[in-house]
Protein backbone atom coordinates (compact mmCIF):
# COMPACT_ATOMS: atom_id res chain seq x y z
CA UNK A 1 0.00 0.00 0.00
CA UNK A 2 1.30 3.67 -0.88
CA UNK A 3 1.73 6.37 1.56
CA UNK A 4 -0.63 8.87 1.57
CA UNK A 5 0.56 12.53 2.01
CA UNK A 6 -0.97 15.38 2.89
CA UNK A 7 -1.06 17.63 -0.20
CA UNK A 8 -0.19 14.79 -2.79
CA UNK A 9 -2.24 14.61 -6.15
CA UNK A 10 -4.55 11.51 -5.77
CA UNK A 11 -5.81 13.28 -2.27
CA UNK A 12 -6.42 16.85 -4.27
CA UNK A 13 -8.39 15.08 -6.86
CA UNK A 14 -10.07 12.38 -3.87
CA UNK A 15 -11.00 14.77 -1.55
CA UNK A 16 -12.19 17.49 -4.81
CA UNK A 17 -14.92 14.84 -5.90
CA UNK A 18 -15.57 13.77 -2.93
CA UNK A 19 -16.15 17.44 -1.81
CA UNK A 20 -18.46 18.03 -4.91
CA UNK A 21 -20.17 15.05 -4.81
CA UNK A 22 -21.08 15.27 -1.58
CA UNK A 23 -22.05 18.96 -1.41
CA UNK A 24 -24.37 17.44 -4.93
CA UNK A 25 -26.15 14.76 -2.94
CA UNK A 26 -26.50 17.43 0.08
CA UNK A 27 -29.14 18.84 -2.39
CA UNK A 28 -31.19 15.94 -2.43
CA UNK A 29 -30.27 14.88 1.15
CA UNK A 30 -31.28 18.17 2.36
CA UNK A 31 -34.97 17.38 0.57
CA UNK A 32 -35.18 14.17 1.53
CA UNK A 33 -34.47 14.16 5.50
CA UNK A 34 -36.57 17.74 5.58
CA UNK A 35 -39.39 15.94 3.67
CA UNK A 36 -39.32 13.02 6.48
CA UNK A 37 -39.34 15.47 9.40
CA UNK A 38 -42.21 17.21 7.91
CA UNK A 39 -43.90 13.59 7.85
CA UNK A 40 -43.82 13.73 3.60
CA UNK A 41 -41.74 12.13 1.31
CA UNK A 42 -39.45 14.35 -0.46
CA UNK A 43 -37.91 13.69 -3.83
CA UNK A 44 -38.35 10.15 -4.27
CA UNK A 45 -39.05 9.82 -7.81
CA UNK A 46 -35.48 10.15 -10.03
CA UNK A 47 -33.33 6.89 -9.92
CA UNK A 48 -33.89 4.84 -6.53
CA UNK A 49 -34.80 6.35 -3.28
CA UNK A 50 -34.89 10.09 -5.67
CA UNK A 51 -31.13 9.79 -5.45
CA UNK A 52 -30.39 11.19 -8.74
CA UNK A 53 -32.51 14.62 -7.77
CA UNK A 54 -29.27 16.04 -7.88
CA UNK A 55 -28.92 15.22 -11.78
CA UNK A 56 -32.34 16.49 -12.73
CA UNK A 57 -32.29 19.70 -10.67
CA UNK A 58 -28.06 20.77 -12.21
CA UNK A 59 -29.79 19.63 -15.96
CA UNK A 60 -32.90 21.67 -14.68
CA UNK A 61 -30.61 24.58 -14.19
CA UNK A 62 -27.90 24.30 -16.84
CA UNK A 63 -31.14 24.44 -19.29
CA UNK A 64 -32.70 27.32 -17.94
CA UNK A 65 -32.51 30.66 -19.70
CA UNK A 66 -29.34 32.25 -18.23
CA UNK A 67 -30.46 35.85 -18.02
CA UNK A 68 -28.55 39.22 -16.92
CA UNK A 69 -31.27 42.10 -16.44
CA UNK A 70 -30.07 45.37 -18.42
CA UNK A 71 -30.07 47.23 -15.36
CA UNK A 72 -27.41 45.41 -13.64
CA UNK A 73 -24.05 45.74 -13.37
CA UNK A 74 -22.45 43.00 -15.72
CA UNK A 75 -18.91 42.17 -14.05
CA UNK A 76 -19.62 41.72 -10.50
CA UNK A 77 -23.17 40.29 -11.68
CA UNK A 78 -20.97 37.53 -13.35
CA UNK A 79 -18.13 36.97 -10.82
CA UNK A 80 -20.17 37.28 -7.40
CA UNK A 81 -21.90 33.80 -7.82
CA UNK A 82 -18.37 32.56 -8.41
CA UNK A 83 -16.68 33.68 -5.28
CA UNK A 84 -19.13 31.71 -3.00
CA UNK A 85 -18.12 28.12 -4.42
CA UNK A 86 -14.71 28.78 -4.93
CA UNK A 87 -13.81 30.24 -1.37
CA UNK A 88 -16.09 27.69 0.49
CA UNK A 89 -13.69 24.51 -1.43
CA UNK A 90 -10.74 26.63 -0.62
CA UNK A 91 -11.40 27.10 3.47
CA UNK A 92 -12.52 23.05 2.93
CA UNK A 93 -8.97 22.50 1.98
CA UNK A 94 -7.06 22.67 5.63
CA UNK A 95 -9.53 20.72 7.22
CA UNK A 96 -7.86 17.36 8.23
CA UNK A 97 -9.72 14.49 7.60
CA UNK A 98 -7.40 11.76 8.61
CA UNK A 99 -3.72 11.26 9.50
CA UNK A 100 -2.17 11.60 5.76
CA UNK A 101 -5.54 12.40 4.42
CA UNK A 102 -6.50 16.72 3.40
CA UNK A 103 -4.69 19.51 0.66
CA UNK A 104 -3.16 21.54 2.67
CA UNK A 105 -1.43 21.64 6.05
CA UNK A 106 -1.23 25.28 6.99
CA UNK A 107 0.47 26.51 10.32
CA UNK A 108 -2.29 28.80 10.31
CA UNK A 109 -5.47 27.00 8.99
CA UNK A 110 -7.44 28.43 11.35
CA UNK A 111 -7.36 31.24 10.50
CA UNK A 112 -7.24 30.14 6.76
CA UNK A 113 -10.66 29.42 6.87
CA UNK A 114 -11.40 32.78 8.41
CA UNK A 115 -10.19 34.69 5.87
CA UNK A 116 -12.39 32.67 3.58
CA UNK A 117 -15.20 33.10 5.26
CA UNK A 118 -14.55 36.55 5.01
CA UNK A 119 -14.45 36.86 1.43
CA UNK A 120 -17.35 34.81 1.57
CA UNK A 121 -19.25 37.51 2.33
CA UNK A 122 -18.24 39.74 -0.70
CA UNK A 123 -20.31 36.75 -2.77
CA UNK A 124 -23.45 37.80 -1.47
CA UNK A 125 -22.83 41.45 -1.14
CA UNK A 126 -21.66 41.99 -4.59
CA UNK A 127 -25.00 40.12 -5.84
CA UNK A 128 -26.79 42.16 -3.91
CA UNK A 129 -25.52 45.32 -4.97
CA UNK A 130 -24.56 44.63 -9.10
CA UNK A 131 -28.70 43.45 -9.25
CA UNK A 132 -29.48 47.14 -9.06
CA UNK A 133 -32.81 45.85 -7.23
CA UNK A 134 -34.21 46.74 -4.15
CA UNK A 135 -34.70 43.19 -2.66
CA UNK A 136 -31.29 41.79 -3.81
CA UNK A 137 -30.23 45.65 -2.29
CA UNK A 138 -31.75 44.16 1.20
CA UNK A 139 -30.69 41.14 0.81
CA UNK A 140 -27.07 41.72 0.29
CA UNK A 141 -27.25 44.59 3.02
CA UNK A 142 -28.31 42.04 5.19
CA UNK A 143 -25.84 39.50 4.20
CA UNK A 144 -22.79 41.96 4.62
CA UNK A 145 -23.79 43.06 8.29
CA UNK A 146 -24.81 39.55 9.61
CA UNK A 147 -21.50 37.81 8.32
CA UNK A 148 -19.56 40.69 9.31
CA UNK A 149 -20.98 40.75 12.90
CA UNK A 150 -20.92 37.02 13.50
CA UNK A 151 -17.78 36.67 12.10
CA UNK A 152 -16.58 38.77 15.01
CA UNK A 153 -17.23 36.22 17.86
CA UNK A 154 -16.87 33.02 15.41
CA UNK A 155 -13.80 34.28 15.78
CA UNK A 156 -13.35 34.91 19.25
CA UNK A 157 -15.03 31.58 20.38
CA UNK A 158 -12.78 29.62 17.92
CA UNK A 159 -9.40 31.50 21.08
CA UNK A 160 -10.48 29.29 23.43
CA UNK A 161 -9.75 26.22 21.16
CA UNK A 162 -6.48 27.57 20.03
CA UNK A 163 -5.26 28.49 23.85
CA UNK A 164 -6.30 24.67 24.68
CA UNK A 165 -4.96 23.18 21.46
CA UNK A 166 -1.52 25.29 21.33
CA UNK A 167 -1.79 26.03 17.78
CA UNK A 168 -3.63 27.38 14.60
CA UNK A 169 -2.35 24.30 12.51
CA UNK A 170 -6.13 22.12 12.32
CA UNK A 171 -4.14 18.66 12.57
CA UNK A 172 -2.70 19.87 15.81
CA UNK A 173 -5.55 20.73 17.18
CA UNK A 174 -7.03 17.38 16.56
CA UNK A 175 -4.25 15.68 18.01
CA UNK A 176 -4.38 17.30 21.32
CA UNK A 177 -7.74 15.91 21.38
CA UNK A 178 -7.23 12.59 21.68
CA UNK A 179 -7.38 12.21 25.00
CA UNK A 180 -10.58 14.66 25.66
CA UNK A 181 -12.63 16.24 23.30
CA UNK A 182 -12.36 20.31 23.43
CA UNK A 183 -16.23 20.47 23.91
CA UNK A 184 -16.01 19.58 27.66
CA UNK A 185 -13.76 22.49 28.39
CA UNK A 186 -15.17 24.71 25.72
CA UNK A 187 -19.24 24.19 25.88
CA UNK A 188 -19.75 27.42 25.65
CA UNK A 189 -17.88 28.42 23.13
CA UNK A 190 -18.88 25.16 21.51
CA UNK A 191 -22.79 26.29 21.22
CA UNK A 192 -21.44 30.07 19.90
CA UNK A 193 -19.65 28.67 17.44
CA UNK A 194 -22.97 26.66 16.26
CA UNK A 195 -24.79 29.71 16.13
CA UNK A 196 -22.61 32.16 14.34
CA UNK A 197 -21.49 29.52 11.98
CA UNK A 198 -25.51 28.94 10.83
CA UNK A 199 -25.32 32.63 10.51
CA UNK A 200 -22.12 32.31 8.30
CA UNK A 201 -23.22 30.10 6.33
CA UNK A 202 -26.64 32.07 5.72
CA UNK A 203 -28.47 28.86 6.39
CA UNK A 204 -31.56 28.93 8.80
CA UNK A 205 -32.33 30.28 11.24
CA UNK A 206 -30.78 33.12 9.89
CA UNK A 207 -31.54 32.90 6.08
CA UNK A 208 -32.65 36.43 6.23
CA UNK A 209 -30.13 37.34 3.20
CA UNK A 210 -32.62 35.36 1.35
CA UNK A 211 -35.50 35.57 3.45
CA UNK A 212 -38.37 34.67 0.94
CA UNK A 213 -40.96 35.74 2.69
CA UNK A 214 -39.73 39.06 3.21
CA UNK A 215 -37.81 40.09 0.46
CA UNK A 216 -38.65 36.98 -2.51
CA UNK A 217 -35.66 35.76 -2.29
CA UNK A 218 -33.06 38.44 -1.27
CA UNK A 219 -29.31 38.69 -2.83
CA UNK A 220 -30.11 36.89 -5.52
CA UNK A 221 -33.14 37.46 -7.15
CA UNK A 222 -32.44 38.89 -10.28
CA UNK A 223 -30.08 35.58 -10.41
CA UNK A 224 -31.23 32.50 -12.74
CA UNK A 225 -29.73 29.51 -13.82
CA UNK A 226 -26.27 28.19 -13.09
CA UNK A 227 -25.58 31.28 -11.76
CA UNK A 228 -28.13 30.64 -9.19
CA UNK A 229 -27.17 26.91 -9.20
CA UNK A 230 -23.40 28.44 -7.95
CA UNK A 231 -24.76 29.92 -4.93
CA UNK A 232 -26.67 27.23 -4.30
CA UNK A 233 -23.97 24.90 -4.66
CA UNK A 234 -21.70 27.41 -2.21
CA UNK A 235 -24.08 27.24 0.05
CA UNK A 236 -23.91 23.53 0.33
CA UNK A 237 -19.84 23.29 0.30
CA UNK A 238 -20.05 26.06 3.15
CA UNK A 239 -22.60 23.59 4.69
CA UNK A 240 -19.77 21.05 4.57
CA UNK A 241 -17.13 23.07 5.52
CA UNK A 242 -18.64 24.08 8.68
CA UNK A 243 -20.23 20.46 9.45
CA UNK A 244 -16.50 19.10 9.05
CA UNK A 245 -14.92 21.86 11.25
CA UNK A 246 -17.25 21.44 13.73
CA UNK A 247 -15.99 18.00 14.62
CA UNK A 248 -12.33 18.98 13.68
CA UNK A 249 -12.21 22.02 16.30
CA UNK A 250 -14.81 20.48 18.99
CA UNK A 251 -15.37 16.99 18.86
CA UNK A 252 -11.77 15.04 18.29
CA UNK A 253 -11.98 15.13 14.30
CA UNK A 254 -10.55 11.65 13.49
CA UNK A 255 -10.32 10.22 17.34
CA UNK A 256 -13.41 8.14 18.04
CA UNK A 257 -15.18 8.39 21.08
CA UNK A 258 -13.92 6.52 24.23
CA UNK A 259 -10.90 5.75 22.51
CA UNK A 260 -12.55 3.55 19.36
CA UNK A 261 -10.09 3.47 17.18
CA UNK A 262 -8.76 0.98 14.89
CA UNK A 263 -5.02 1.42 15.63
CA UNK A 264 -4.23 -0.94 12.89
CA UNK A 265 -5.86 1.35 10.20
CA UNK A 266 -5.30 4.98 11.48
CA UNK A 267 -6.69 6.53 7.72
CA UNK A 268 -9.95 4.06 7.57
CA UNK A 269 -10.32 4.83 11.05
CA UNK A 270 -10.40 8.37 10.94
CA UNK A 271 -11.80 8.81 7.39
CA UNK A 272 -15.08 6.94 9.08
CA UNK A 273 -15.31 9.09 12.06
CA UNK A 274 -15.23 11.91 10.54
CA UNK A 275 -17.97 10.58 7.85
CA UNK A 276 -19.22 9.55 11.10
CA UNK A 277 -19.47 13.34 12.83
CA UNK A 278 -19.76 15.62 9.70
CA UNK A 279 -22.87 13.57 9.08
CA UNK A 280 -24.31 14.20 12.24
CA UNK A 281 -23.92 18.09 12.18
CA UNK A 282 -25.35 17.97 8.64
CA UNK A 283 -28.21 16.08 9.73
CA UNK A 284 -28.47 18.73 12.72
CA UNK A 285 -28.35 21.81 10.67
CA UNK A 286 -31.14 20.24 8.51
CA UNK A 287 -33.53 19.67 11.48
CA UNK A 288 -32.33 22.85 12.64
CA UNK A 289 -33.92 24.22 9.60
CA UNK A 290 -37.18 22.03 9.91
CA UNK A 291 -37.55 23.56 13.74
CA UNK A 292 -36.71 26.76 14.25
CA UNK A 293 -37.79 29.69 13.07
CA UNK A 294 -36.50 33.08 11.72
CA UNK A 295 -35.89 35.83 13.78
CA UNK A 296 -36.29 39.86 12.66
CA UNK A 297 -33.23 41.29 11.48
CA UNK A 298 -32.61 43.63 14.57
CA UNK A 299 -33.53 40.82 16.97
CA UNK A 300 -30.47 39.30 15.02
CA UNK A 301 -27.75 42.00 15.41
CA UNK A 302 -28.93 42.97 19.30
CA UNK A 303 -28.50 39.07 19.79
CA UNK A 304 -24.89 39.23 18.33
CA UNK A 305 -23.26 42.69 19.73
CA UNK A 306 -25.43 42.09 23.23
CA UNK A 307 -25.08 38.55 24.19
CA UNK A 308 -22.84 36.41 22.11
CA UNK A 309 -19.93 38.79 21.74
CA UNK A 310 -20.07 39.29 25.58
CA UNK A 311 -20.64 35.60 25.97
CA UNK A 312 -17.21 34.72 24.08
CA UNK A 313 -15.48 37.26 25.63
CA UNK A 314 -15.77 35.58 28.87
CA UNK A 315 -15.50 32.40 27.66
CA UNK A 316 -12.02 33.25 26.21
CA UNK A 317 -11.10 35.44 29.55
CA UNK A 318 -12.02 32.69 30.97
CA UNK A 319 -10.18 29.73 29.70
CA UNK A 320 -7.12 32.00 29.39
CA UNK A 321 -7.15 32.91 32.81
CA UNK A 322 -7.19 28.84 33.72
CA UNK A 323 -4.74 27.57 31.41
CA UNK A 324 -2.38 30.36 32.71
CA UNK A 325 -3.31 28.81 36.50
CA UNK A 326 -2.67 25.55 35.02
CA UNK A 327 0.48 26.48 33.55
CA UNK A 328 2.34 27.34 36.75
CA UNK B 1 -32.48 40.80 36.35
CA UNK B 2 -32.88 37.13 37.78
CA UNK B 3 -36.68 37.15 36.18
CA UNK B 4 -34.98 38.42 32.45
CA UNK B 5 -32.36 35.87 32.90
CA UNK B 6 -34.87 32.84 33.64
CA UNK B 7 -36.77 33.88 30.69
CA UNK B 8 -33.86 33.58 28.24
CA UNK B 9 -33.02 30.30 30.03
CA UNK B 10 -37.00 29.54 29.34
CA UNK B 11 -36.58 30.20 25.62
CA UNK B 12 -33.56 28.59 24.80
CA UNK B 13 -35.23 25.62 26.72
CA UNK B 14 -38.46 26.11 24.43
CA UNK B 15 -35.79 25.89 21.28
CA UNK B 16 -34.29 22.42 22.72
CA UNK B 17 -37.83 21.16 23.01
CA UNK B 18 -38.81 22.34 19.35
CA UNK B 19 -35.79 20.23 17.81
CA UNK B 20 -36.56 17.17 19.89
CA UNK B 21 -40.34 17.08 18.73
CA UNK B 22 -39.71 17.87 15.15
CA UNK B 23 -36.97 15.48 15.21
CA UNK B 24 -39.37 12.53 16.77
CA UNK B 25 -41.42 13.34 13.74
CA UNK B 26 -38.94 11.30 11.74
CA UNK B 27 -40.29 8.04 12.92
CA UNK B 28 -43.65 9.15 12.10
CA UNK B 29 -45.84 7.69 8.65
CA UNK B 30 -45.72 10.11 6.26
CA UNK B 31 -49.00 11.30 5.03
CA UNK B 32 -48.20 11.79 1.36
CA UNK B 33 -50.27 9.06 -0.76
CA UNK B 34 -47.96 8.48 -4.10
CA UNK B 35 -50.81 9.50 -6.52
CA UNK B 36 -49.95 7.89 -9.88
CA UNK B 37 -48.84 5.09 -7.97
CA UNK B 38 -51.94 4.80 -5.57
CA UNK B 39 -54.73 5.72 -6.12
CA UNK B 40 -56.27 7.96 -3.32
CA UNK B 41 -59.83 7.02 -2.18
CA UNK B 42 -62.23 9.97 -3.67
CA UNK B 43 -64.93 9.93 -1.94
CA UNK B 44 -68.73 10.04 -3.55
CA UNK B 45 -69.95 13.30 -3.10
CA UNK B 46 -66.33 14.87 -4.57
CA UNK B 47 -67.32 17.45 -7.13
CA UNK B 48 -65.23 16.23 -10.22
CA UNK B 49 -65.77 15.34 -13.75
CA UNK B 50 -69.68 16.82 -14.24
CA UNK B 51 -72.40 13.41 -15.99
CA UNK B 52 -75.13 13.83 -17.17
CA UNK B 53 -77.60 11.05 -15.96
CA UNK B 54 -80.37 8.89 -17.28
CA UNK B 55 -83.44 7.76 -15.50
CA UNK B 56 -84.28 4.35 -14.35
CA UNK B 57 -86.16 3.68 -17.61
CA UNK B 58 -83.53 4.57 -19.82
CA UNK B 59 -84.44 8.13 -20.98
CA UNK B 60 -82.29 11.63 -20.40
CA UNK B 61 -83.02 13.28 -17.05
CA UNK B 62 -82.02 16.60 -18.34
CA UNK B 63 -85.67 18.39 -19.49
CA UNK B 64 -83.06 21.66 -20.32
CA UNK B 65 -85.07 24.16 -17.83
CA UNK B 66 -81.46 26.17 -18.38
CA UNK B 67 -81.17 26.51 -14.46
CA UNK B 68 -77.69 24.98 -14.61
CA UNK B 69 -76.49 27.36 -17.54
CA UNK B 70 -78.09 30.06 -15.59
CA UNK B 71 -76.10 29.25 -12.44
CA UNK B 72 -72.78 28.27 -13.70
CA UNK B 73 -71.02 31.19 -12.41
CA UNK B 74 -68.15 30.79 -15.25
CA UNK B 75 -71.01 30.38 -18.03
CA UNK B 76 -69.17 27.01 -19.08
CA UNK B 77 -72.63 25.56 -19.95
CA UNK B 78 -74.75 25.63 -22.80
CA UNK B 79 -77.51 24.36 -23.86
CA UNK B 80 -80.62 24.68 -26.18
CA UNK B 81 -84.47 23.00 -25.75
CA UNK B 82 -86.24 20.57 -28.09
CA UNK B 83 -89.15 18.48 -27.88
CA UNK B 84 -89.68 15.14 -29.03
CA UNK B 85 -92.85 13.45 -29.95
CA UNK B 86 -94.01 12.45 -26.62
CA UNK B 87 -93.89 15.88 -25.10
CA UNK B 88 -90.68 15.04 -23.21
CA UNK B 89 -88.34 18.23 -22.97
CA UNK B 90 -84.67 16.62 -23.66
CA UNK B 91 -81.45 19.19 -24.73
CA UNK B 92 -80.99 19.32 -28.65
CA UNK B 93 -76.69 19.96 -27.34
CA UNK B 94 -75.41 20.48 -24.11
CA UNK B 95 -72.02 21.55 -24.21
CA UNK B 96 -69.59 22.03 -20.91
CA UNK B 97 -66.48 23.81 -21.83
CA UNK B 98 -64.29 21.44 -19.15
CA UNK B 99 -61.28 24.25 -19.47
CA UNK B 100 -63.40 26.83 -17.47
CA UNK B 101 -65.49 24.81 -15.25
CA UNK B 102 -64.07 25.47 -11.29
CA UNK B 103 -66.40 22.63 -9.95
CA UNK B 104 -67.81 24.43 -7.91
CA UNK B 105 -70.90 22.26 -8.16
CA UNK B 106 -73.43 25.05 -8.42
CA UNK B 107 -75.18 23.69 -11.68
CA UNK B 108 -75.85 20.64 -9.17
CA UNK B 109 -77.41 22.32 -6.55
CA UNK B 110 -79.40 24.26 -8.94
CA UNK B 111 -81.11 20.90 -11.19
CA UNK B 112 -84.59 20.31 -10.50
CA UNK B 113 -84.55 16.60 -12.34
CA UNK B 114 -80.93 15.28 -10.67
CA UNK B 115 -79.98 15.23 -13.90
CA UNK B 116 -76.43 16.87 -13.83
CA UNK B 117 -74.13 15.29 -11.75
CA UNK B 118 -70.22 15.62 -10.49
CA UNK B 119 -68.27 12.85 -9.82
CA UNK B 120 -65.19 11.59 -8.07
CA UNK B 121 -63.31 11.03 -11.06
CA UNK B 122 -60.61 14.37 -11.59
CA UNK B 123 -58.57 12.91 -14.58
CA UNK B 124 -59.48 15.13 -17.25
CA UNK B 125 -56.14 16.26 -18.43
CA UNK B 126 -56.13 16.72 -22.50
CA UNK B 127 -52.97 17.71 -24.76
CA UNK B 128 -55.47 20.12 -26.85
CA UNK B 129 -57.78 22.59 -25.23
CA UNK B 130 -60.65 22.00 -27.56
CA UNK B 131 -60.52 18.53 -26.60
CA UNK B 132 -62.19 20.42 -23.21
CA UNK B 133 -65.11 21.03 -24.77
CA UNK B 134 -67.50 18.35 -23.71
CA UNK B 135 -70.33 17.51 -25.94
CA UNK B 136 -73.74 15.99 -24.53
CA UNK B 137 -72.48 12.53 -26.05
CA UNK B 138 -70.17 12.50 -23.89
CA UNK B 139 -71.36 13.35 -20.89
CA UNK B 140 -73.99 11.45 -21.03
CA UNK B 141 -74.12 8.26 -19.13
CA UNK B 142 -76.26 4.85 -18.96
CA UNK B 143 -76.68 4.63 -15.15
CA UNK B 144 -78.39 6.92 -12.60
CA UNK B 145 -76.05 8.67 -10.66
CA UNK B 146 -75.83 9.09 -7.11
CA UNK B 147 -80.17 8.76 -7.39
CA UNK B 148 -81.29 5.43 -8.42
CA UNK B 149 -85.16 6.21 -8.20
CA UNK B 150 -85.89 9.17 -9.25
CA UNK B 151 -87.97 9.94 -12.58
CA UNK B 152 -88.98 13.58 -12.89
CA UNK B 153 -91.97 12.63 -15.10
CA UNK B 154 -93.34 10.13 -12.84
CA UNK B 155 -93.49 12.99 -9.92
CA UNK B 156 -94.31 15.73 -12.06
CA UNK B 157 -98.08 16.22 -12.85
CA UNK B 158 -96.86 17.18 -16.41
CA UNK B 159 -98.69 14.88 -18.93
CA UNK B 160 -96.81 13.45 -22.12
CA UNK B 161 -97.43 10.43 -24.26
CA UNK B 162 -97.87 7.47 -22.52
CA UNK B 163 -98.75 9.60 -19.30
CA UNK B 164 -101.72 11.48 -18.94
CA UNK B 165 -103.33 13.73 -15.93
CA UNK B 166 -103.02 12.28 -12.62
CA UNK B 167 -101.01 9.35 -12.92
CA UNK B 168 -98.20 10.27 -11.64
CA UNK B 169 -97.29 8.79 -8.19
CA UNK B 170 -99.13 10.03 -5.30
CA UNK B 171 -101.13 11.90 -7.79
CA UNK B 172 -105.11 11.98 -7.55
CA UNK B 173 -106.58 11.63 -10.94
CA UNK B 174 -107.50 15.70 -12.38
CA UNK B 175 -110.94 16.62 -10.90
CA UNK B 176 -114.17 17.77 -13.33
CA UNK B 177 -114.80 21.35 -12.32
CA UNK B 178 -117.95 20.58 -13.83
CA UNK B 179 -119.14 17.91 -11.42
CA UNK B 180 -118.48 20.17 -8.43
CA UNK B 181 -121.49 22.08 -8.04
CA UNK B 182 -123.22 21.98 -4.76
Amino acid sequence: MFEFVVGSPINIALILGAVLVTAALLIWVERRVLGFLNERLGPNRVGPFGIAQSLADVGKLITKEDWIPPFADKLPFVVAPAIIPVVMLLSFAVIPLAPGIGIMDLNIGLLWIFAMAGLGAYSAMLGGLASNNKFALLGGLRAAGQMISYEVFMGISILGVVILGDSFNMREIVEAQKDQWFVIPQFIGFIIFVIAGLAETKRWPFDLAEGESEIISGFNTEYSGMKFGLFFVGEYIGMLVLSALIPVLFFGGWYGPFGWDFESYPILSGLFWMSVKTGFWIFFFILVRAALVRPRYDQLMNYGWLVMLPLSLINLLVTGAVVLAQGN
Amino acid sequence: MISALGKQLYIIWSQIVTLWLVFMHMFKKPDTVEYPDVMPYMFPRWRGRIILSRDPDGEERCVACNLCAVACPVDCIALQKTEDENGRWYPEFFRINFSRCIMCGFCEEACPTNAIQLTPDFEMAEYVRQDMVWEKEDLLINGTGKYHDYNFYKIAGKSIGGKGKGEARNELPPIDRRSLLP
